[in-house]
């Protein structure tokens, strides 16, 4: 499937084309795992001794993910790693499913935060504090920020791994030319070049409203720029009242005005992500500017003719907001994918899987597929591997914008747990039809804190 | 289950005049009771469980008490999910029966060109609602869909990013895609109807349309309660097609009862509160379907062609 649908859980639990075309896909694996899904229930008894590690399907992130188990199981055959795939969509919910039912595989991938929090509190997987005291080094190759999103209450319990995907404000160069403007340094800046491009008949800023995790984006830059990272860690923290802060509601005022303005492409709140709908309108001329995720290139690269090829896609980090206080080189998006191991599988099977985990996701070999595959691996100095190909600025770009941020937010919907972020994403919708102001946001959101 | 129950109303009359023995052939009734209680009943002694309980779809369920229903019934968007259900069951129901009605009346002729057209208006019944969403989603794309396509100014309105145009669209798609379903049951009901009262209104000088409002309609009675029944049910648990479409936006303009519950169990993990409105939505089926029942009058196993 799309890139996306990797990167973006959300994006495709929602997705609808992937729920539609996905369903023979799915009923294929669900099938496929009858037999090797609930490996954990079969190896312990029958004294095998590798384990099972579920994943997700889509090129060419799940070739890679083979890759590094097929390289694993060639220097440990006596303790295999035996893979299943599953679509994005199924896999959330066989997760869930499994887990309840005790069926859960050793190997869990998963996107961290609040998702990573309720397998916690279900007591489901392990502590990987002492495996990190015994791989230091693993450790210190890993983006500081990348460990955010695995940690519950100080303690470790996931391995970032994979890739760190940031969200980028991209621009097309021919409609800036044609329009004779220059991309924006700073918020002032897009809120007037919003008049310039509707007076043109074109829209200043693509968006995919009905995904509603698309419009959380812009808070997520919002809220950083004008507050800083502090704002969402105290709701995060669950600290009584944190959205009625004072910059939270700044924030808000802001991107309502800017939707006031009609900054935003008509009929953005019919329009899904994952129809790539939004990327078409910023590769066809339809709209200047997309604030989206780093995955969405691929897309616009496949999709776009010669729009990426030639040269036309501008990219860069969220300019700043006059007065803010944040920290314009800061990032949010997903800051890496993670693995967990089940607290349930036998202690052979653990021991397998931590040698995977510690020996299998940072070879030279993986780190420079996910770079040819056009992603950025969440290690440091990982830089050194992209070469001089086609795509170099660009990952060089992301690389940068991983590598520096001061601070890297997950995105908000898989940091809070999952009824919060329902309610999240609900108010953030009803923020972007105007039919709710800053302030009756922040009173919903304030009842569902710590809940 | 479409056509059965289309003539099903009359059905009952002529088996108990006929004399069948109550209670002779009770075992035939087994395996269908056997399914109805694994796949009906017990779900739903399930879900009423549930609704008690507390669960986020991983740990452990534990005993909740009342507050998955505290949590339901004090929320402001459980009244407006029922208003947008109920709202969308009203207005679709007004638009459908008529035209229902009078299509079916239409394809009950003879004519063989309405035998070919009553094949035509079908093909929506062969489409799943999902495959239907998908195409009209695209269709009515304001940037990329057929208004844009065609430069009419008219058709690229923001359809389905506004509230009450998002309404209309899902009443509109929903009457597109059932219209033909019960055009079908009221073709077999206008059928039913003895050619003698229309030859006898002929002689007493009655036109096509006192014909229409004197004899077909009234004869079609119970076909109108069926129809009903099922549109005004089904449209209880409208899912698939609202879900693709407009996932229950924009904001919650078309945040139906179905939808708020998959929200809340499958998106929100809270499984009590979601139990909660599922039984509220199977209650409030029940109570519609009665009431329908009742406005058939007192007994319902009565005949339309009494006298005859």
């Amino acid at each position: 499937m799309d890139p996306q649908t990797q990167t973006r859980p959300s994006a495709s639990r929602r997705s609808v084309l992937a729920f539609v075309a996905g369903l023979p896909i799915t009923a294929a694996t669900l099938s496929a795992c009858g037999s090797s899904g609930p490996g954990s229930a079969e190896s312990s008894g029958g004294g095998g001794t590798g384990a099972s590690f579920w994943t997700l399907s889509g090129k060419p992130q799940e070739d890679i993910r083979q890759q590094a188990a097929d390289e694993f199981n060639e220097a440990h055959s006596d303790t295999p790693i035996e893979v299943t795939l599953f679509q994005n969509d199924a896999y959330k919910q066989k997760v869930k499913t499994a887990l309840g039912a005790g069926q859960a595989p050793t190997i869990l991938w998963g996107w961290g935060g609040g998702g990573l929090k309720s397998w916690v509190d279900a007591g489901q997987v392990e502590d990987l504090t002492s495996f990190f005291d015994e791989n230091g080094d693993l450790k210190d190759k890993i983006f500081p920020a990348a460990f955010g999103a695995a940690t519950v209450d100080d303690t470790v319990y996931a391995l970032p791994c994979e890739t760190v995907t940031p969200i980028v404000l991209y621009w097309n160069k021919a409609v800036f030319d044609q329009v004779g403007v220059q991309p924006p340094q700073s918020w002032s800046d897009i809120l007037d070049l919003v008049p310039a491009f509707n007076d043109k008949g074109i829209a200043p800023f693509s968006l995919g409203g009905q995904s509603r995790w698309t419009n959380m984006m812009w808070l997520e830059f919002l809220f950083d720029r004008i507050g800083g990272p502090e704002v969402f860690q105290a709701v995060f923290d669950g600290e009584k009242d944190a959205w009625s802060n004072p910059d939270a509601i700044k924030a808000l005022t802001e991107m309502q005005k800017l939707i006031e303005m009609n900054g935003f492409v008509k009929g953005f709140a019919s329009i899904t992500a994952d129809s790539n709908a939004d990327q078409a309108l910023l590769y066809t001329g339809k709209a200047a500017m997309m604030l989206h995720g780093a995955w969405t290139y691929g897309g616009m690269k496949n999709d776009g003719g010669d729009f990426v090829s030639g040269g036309n896609l501008g990219y860069m980090n969220f300019p700043a907001v006059e007065g803010g206080k944040g920290d314009p080189s800061n990032s949010v998006g997903n800051p890496a994918q993670y693995l967990s191991i089940s607290s349930k599988a036998s202690d052979e099977e653990k021991k397998a899987a931590m040698t995977f985990l510690a020996e299998s996701q940072f070879t030279e070999s993986i780190q420079q597929a996910w770079i040819d595959s056009g992603n950025i691996p969440v290690a440091q100095g990982s830089d050194a591997l992209i070469g001089d190909g086609e795509d170099a600025d660009w990952l060089k770009f992301q690389y940068d914008i991983a590598s520096n941020a001061n601070s890297f937010v997950q995105s908000w919907d898989q940091a809070l747990p999952p009824a919060q972020a329902e309610v999240l994403l609900d108010n953030i919708a009803k923020l972007f039809q105007m039919s709710i102001g800053p302030e009756e946001f922040a009173t919903n959101l304030n009842a569902v804190i710590g809940t | 289950m479409s056509a059965a129950s289309g003539t099903a109303s009359d059905a009952p009359s002529v088996t108990r005049r006929g004399g069948t023995r109550p209670g002779a052939l009770w075992w035939l009734a087994v395996p269908a009771l056997l399914f109805f209680t694994v796949f009906g009943v017990l779900p739903l002694l399930g879900v009423v469980g549930l609704s008690f309980a507390r669960w986020n779809g991983i740990g452990a369920i534990t005993p909740g008490g009342l507050s998955a229903w505290r949590a339901v019934l004090g929320d402001p968007g459980l009244a407006h999910s029922i208003w947008v259900t109920f709202e969308i069951m009203a207005v679709s129901w007004l638009v459908q029966t008529p035209a229902s009605i009078l299509l079916g009346t239409f394809l009950a002729g003879p004519q063989r060109y309405r035998a070919f057209l009553a094949v035509l208006y079908v093909v929506p019944l062969l489409l799943s609602s999902a495959a239907i969403a998908v195409t009209w989603k695209a269709l009515l794309d304001p940037n990329f869909g057929l208004g844009a396509g065609l430069g009419w100014d008219l058709l690229s309105q923001n359809w389905l990013g506004e509230g009450a145009l998002a309404v209309g669209v899902v009443i509109f798609i929903v009457s597109w895609q059932f219209v033909p379903f019960h055009a079908l049951i009221y073709q077999g009901g206008v059928r039913q109807i003895p050619r003698s009262l229309y030859e006898a209104a002929e002689i007493d000088g009655a036109g096509r349309v006192r014909q229409f409002f004197s004899i077909t309609l009234p004869q079609l009675k119970y076909t109108v309660i069926t129809s009903s029944t099922l549109m005004v049910v089904g449209s209880l648990t409208f899912f698939d097609l609202i879900f693709v479409l407009t996932a229950g936006g924009p904001g919650d303009a078309t945040r139906v009862l179905a939808v708020e519950m998959y929200q809340t169990g499958f998106l929100g993990n809270q499984m009590g509160p979601a139990s909660a409105i599922a039984v509220i939505i199977v209650f409030s089926g029940l109570v519609i379907a009665q009431v329908l029942r009742r406005l058939g009058g007192r007994d319902p196993s009565a005949s339309e062609l009494e006298g005859m």
